[in-house]
């Protein structure tokens, strides 16, 4: 964990490890994995919001918790970009992490695959080998969005790639 | 096949003797018309080898299995025509950047010309390849059915025995491993430092260096695995749990390889515990069958013992030699820290303790949480 911000360390000691190893093909077990992948999520996102540092919102798209959707949003010089945000639960979880989608930023942006799967290569993947299956979803998003988001909204902005809906509504109508 | 059509030709002729209603001799005929084009059709065909109805041990230039039946007359195979009786799936595993595993497409390709039905799925990424063997289509088409992702997994929660054999990355070793769920390692049991350390794969990558690859040895490993493959399928010979092979020394080290109590591989786990349930009555079976054994070369090799030598069982020297090394610490000695099993069972009744909410509950709770 070494090169990391001091919050982001101290957001993720406070998310509550899980225990439970099982996939989506695991009937009982994966009930008792996606109860404590809730349990992370709420901690986490209270935590948030108790920082002022909410910056994300998700949910289960499906009943059997495979399938995640909701928003994120990053603030650069004071204005807020928001993006849908999504990503389905491997069938090999949690050996393999979750592929975090934004598609909005789909062909935008090299840090990116296809589909707009944004790259945890190398900043992310081998946290999440190394502490499989204790991180879930809520570490997912500490640890991977999170400073994706970070490093990538600011160029995408700067750069004039990426627009705020602000400006692209004004310049619609000029 | 033609056979099969000639009599069903007859079969229409005297079908068409029964039937008075003009329309349905009419259609009849149009039957029959139907039927000889395709036997027309079949003799047109024929230059391609039919497939052989019998595997006959005759010696003629004409039948291709002559030669392996003859490992029945020599006494090596009971029954060499039950491989027709199996299905084979072969896993392979490709390189990314290659294209098509060695040891998978060689394997495969010897074993067209003998079993009944083959099935590849392909799964990128690793150089390996699997062969999971069954008596049944059934599973092979459970197997290849499902995603390529849980092949292996679907092989522990079967219960299904299958053969898993690689090549180096520098192509000068290889092995194959016979994976029996809960009876010996399975693909979980005993992963590399890297993969068990967590360590970044990425760290051990050399610039500019990709996997090496040399096709001697991938024909050597995939013909081991075939090998294997047939003597489990046949039941001839000892089929090793473990083989190695070292090309440069020209070694081929064999062990056993037992299954990781804490395999990270549930389903692994649980065949573990069922095949330690039948454990009397497969003890019991080992034991008849070696007093049947006994009881045929009855009375001593010899006549006098001067030094008292004796034939000790494997597993009563196991049970000598773990008095000494296992659990028992010499007066006045702890174990620092726990056993395994104990470590589990404080994680277990953790997880009992800390999670007993209802699902709905806290789905509530965090879409409250992202209401506000």
């Amino acid at each position: 964990m070494e090169g990391w911000d001091p919050s982001t360390k101290s957001a993720l000691t406070q998310i509550p490890l899980l225990s439970t190893r099982a996939g989506p093909r695991d009937g009982a077990a994966w009930t008792q994995r996606l109860k404590e992948e809730y349990r992370a999520l709420i901690a986490y996102t209270t935590m948030n919001k108790s920082h002022d540092n909410d910056w994300f919102r998700i949910s289960a798209a499906n009943p059997e918790g495979t399938r995640w959707s909701g928003t994120c949003w990053y603030v650069h010089n004071l204005r807020r970009y928001e993006f849908a945000l999504q990503f389905d639960i491997p069938v090999t979880y949690p050996a393999t992490a979750p592929e975090i989608e934004l598609p909005q930023l789909d062909g935008k942006t090299h840090k990116m695959y296809r589909g707009g799967k944004i790259c945890l290569t190398v900043h992310f993947k081998p946290l999440w080998a190394k502490n499989c299956p204790r991180f879930g979803i809520a570490h997912a998003l500490c640890l991977g969005l999170a400073p994706w988001l970070a490093a990538e909204v600011p160029i995408l902005v700067d750069s004039g790639v990426l627009k705020h809906k602000d400006d692209e509504s004004t310049s619609a109508e000029s | 096949m033609e056979e099969d059509l000639r009599s069903l030709l007859q079969d229409l002729e005297s079908l068409k003797g029964c039937v008075s209603d003009r329309h349905r001799i009419g259609s009849i005929d149009e039957m029959k018309q139907r039927v000889v084009s395709i036997v027309n059709l079949t003799k047109s065909g024929a230059t391609r080898r039919s497939k052989v109805k019998d595997m006959s041990a005759e010696v003629v230039d004409s039948n291709p299995y002559s030669r392996l039946m003859a490992l029945q007359r020599m006494g090596i195979v009971q029954n060499y025509e039950r491989i027709r009786d199996f299905s084979v799936a072969i896993v392979v595993r490709a390189p990314a950047v290659i294209g098509i595993g060695g040891v998978g497409s060689v394997a495969a390709e010897m074993f067209t010309r003998h079993a009944n039905s083959l099935s590849i799925a392909s799964q990128p990424f690793f150089q390996y390849a699997e062969v999971g063997m069954t008596k049944t289509d059934a599973a092979v088409q459970t197997l290849s059915d499902i995603n390529p992702d849980v092949v292996l997994e679907a092989c522990n929660e079967l219960g299904q025995t299958w053969m898993e054999s690689g090549v180096s990355e520098d192509a000068v070793s290889g092995h194959i491993q016979l994976l029996v769920p809960g009876e010996t390692a399975c693909f979980a049991c005993a992963p590399p430092l890297v993969v068990a350390s967590g360590v970044d794969e990425r760290t051990l990558k050399r610039e500019g260096v990709c996997a090496a690859s040399l096709p001697t040895t991938m024909g050597v490993v995939a013909g081991l695995l075939v090998q294997n493959a047939l003597k489990y399928l046949l039941k001839f010979g000892h089929v090793s749990p473990y083989l190695g092979y070292n090309s440069l020394k020209d070694f081929f080290p064999t062990m056993e390889m037992r299954p990781n109590p804490q395999c990270s591989n549930n389903a692994c786990v649980e065949r573990q515990k069922e095949y330690l349930q039948t454990k009397p009555a497969r003890d019991a079976a080992a034991k008849g069958k070696l007093e049947a054994e006994s009881s045929e070369n009855e009375g001593p090799l010899h006549m006098d013992n001067e030094w008292n030598i004796s034939v000790v069982d494997d597993s009563e020297m196991d049970t000598l030699n773990s008095c000494g090394v296992s659990g028992a610490l010499p007066e006045g000695l702890i174990h620092e820290l726990p056993t395994a099993e104990k470590y589990h069972e404080s994680l277990a009744t953790e997880e009992a303790k800390t999670v007993e909410d209802d699902l709905e509950e806290l789905q509530r709770q965090l879409d409250a949480l992202n209401a506000s």
